[in-house]
C-alpha cells in the first residue's frame, strides 16, 4: 500500500518519521524536526530520489483548526441562528497525530525530480513555544526567499539563514500576519489614517 | 437654430481660467500608476476601439513631472502607499488624480492587513471609477467627468478619506512617517 519511496524513507529515517500518508499519489511524509536537514540531504543526493527542486516551502496555523467555528450573527441573521449557521465542531480531515497547542505551526516542503518527475511532501510540527526548523538555503538555494516569506507570515525562524529578514512586509510591521491570532482587523499603515 | 458665424470675427473674448480650463481638458498627459489586474481595462481603453486620444488622453507621461493626471489603477498596499503619495508630491501643479477601480476607491474586497482602504485616505482623489475592473465605457464615463472638472478649474486638495469614512474606523495610531 505504501509507496516504495516512502517505506525507503522510514526505513532509512525511522526514529525521525511520525507518520507516512498517500493519498491519490500524493506522498507525505510527516517528520520531526531534528531529522530534517538530514532527509532532506539524502532526498536530494540519493541518486534513486534525486529531488533536485524545492517547488514550494509554506506553514500552517492550525491554532484554531479543528475546534468549533462560529459565524458572527449579523443583523439580518439576529441570534437564534439558522441550521446552517449554528456552530459545530471541524472534524480534522487527516490525522497530524500532535495536539494542536504542543505542535501548533507545520512547516511544509514540496519536492520535485525533474529526472524521476515524482513529487514528495514534508510537513515538520512545531511547538508554539520554539518555532523554529533548520535552513535549507545550503541545500536549495530557492529556499531562501521562501523561508524569509514564512519568517514574515508566521514568524518562524530559520536557524542558519543567511539572511532571515521580511520579505513582504515593511520593516515596521510588527507581528506576522497569518498567524490565526493576528487581529484580523488590525491595520498598520505608513500613511493615512488607520483604516 | 442659426449659428453665428465666427469665421469672419478677427477677435474673440474670453476669461482667462475658462481658456485655460478648455486647453486642458483636452491635453490630460496621464501618469498610469498601474499595479494591478485594472491595469488590462485601462490598456483596453487605450486601444483604438476605445481610443482615449479622441479626449486628448492620448498620450502616457511616465514622468510624474510632466503629468498632469495621476491614474491609480490597481490595488495599494500599505508597503506601496508611500511610494504612491511620493509621486502624487511630484507632480507639478494643476494636478488631477482618478481612482481607477474599486480596490482605489474602497479597498475592495481586500479588507486586509495589506491594502489600503482607498486611496482618497492617504491622497485627493478627483473622480472615482468604480468596477472590477470597469469596464472601457466606465472608464471614458470617469474620464469626461474629469474634463468637466478640470474645464470648471475644479481640483480635490485635501485627502477626504479620513472625513467619509465611520469614526470608529479612525485611530490616530501611526507607524512611522515616510515622508
Amino acid at each position: 500500500m505504501t509507496a516504495p519511496l516512502l517505506s525507503a524513507l522510514q526505513q532509512r529515517f525511522a526514529p525521525y518519521v511520525r507518520s507516512l500518508q498517500e493519498y491519490r499519489g500524493q506522498l507525505t511524509a510527516v517528520i520531526q524536526r531534528e531529522g530534517l536537514v538530514a532527509i532532506a540531504q539524502h532526498l536530494k543526493t540519493d541518486p534513486a530520489l534525486a529531488f533536485d527542486f524545492l517547488m514550494d516551502l509554506t506553514a500552517v496555523d492550525y491554532l484554531k483548526f479543528g475546534k468549533t467555528q462560529r459565524s458572527a450573527p449579523t443583523l439580518k441573521t439576529p441570534s437564534p441562528l439558522p441550521y446552517y449557521m449554528t456552530p459545530k465542531p471541524v472534524a480534522e480531515t487527516w490525522n497530524r497525530q500532535v495536539q494542536h497547542d504542543e505542535q501548533r505551526f507545520d512547516v511544509v516542503y514540496h519536492f520535485f525530480s525533474s529526472h524521476y518527475h515524482h513529487r514528495l511532501r514534508l510537513r515538520v510540527p512545531l511547538a508554539a513555544a520554539d518555532p523554529s526548523v533548520p535552513t535549507l538555503t545550503s541545500l536549495w538555494a530557492g529556499a531562501n526567499w521562501f523561508e524569509r516569506e514564512v519568517y514574515d507570515m508566521f514568524g518562524i525562524t530559520f536557524t542558519g539563514h543567511p539572511d532571515l529578514r521580511r520579505l513582504l512586509m515593511y520593516p515596521e510591521f510588527e507581528g506576522h500576519p497569518l498567524r490565526k491570532d493576528y487581529p484580523i482587523d488590525r491595520r498598520q499603515p505608513l500613511l493615512g489614517p488607520n483604516v | 437654430m442659426a449659428v453665428a458665424d465666427t469665421s469672419k470675427l478677427s477677435w474673440m473674448t474670453t476669461r482667462v481660467d475658462a481658456a485655460l480650463g478648455w486647453a486642458r481638458k483636452f491635453s490630460i498627459f496621464q501618469y498610469p500608476f498601474v499595479t494591478a489586474c485594472c491595469g488590462m481595462e485601462y490598456m483596453a481603453t487605450a486601444t483604438s476601439h476605445y481610443d482615449m486620444d479622441r479626449f486628448g488622453a492620448g498620450f502616457p507621461r511616465f514622468s510624474p513631472r510632466q503629468a498632469d493626471v495621476l491614474f491609480v489603477v490597481g490595488t495599494i498596499s500599505h508597503k506601496m502607499a508611500p511610494v504612491l503619495r511620493r509621486v502624487y508630491d511630484q507632480m507639478a501643479e494643476p494636478k488631477w488624480v482618478v481612482a481607477f477601480g474599486v480596490c482605489t476607491c474602497t479597498g475592495g474586497f481586500y479588507n486586509n492587513y495589506a491594502t489600503v482602504q482607498g486611496i482618497d485616505t492617504i491622497m485627493p482623489v478627483d473622480v472615482y471609477i468604480p468596477g472590477c475592473p470597469p469596464r472601457p465605457e466606465n472608464v471614458l464615463d470617469g474620464l469626461i467627468k474629469l474634463q468637466e472638472k478640470i474645464g470648471q478649474g475644479q481640483q480635490a486638495t485635501e485627502p477626504p478619506g479620513a472625513a467619509i469614512r465611520p469614526a470608529h474606523l479612525l485611530a490616530s495610531h501611526r507607524v512611522a512617517s515616510h515622508l
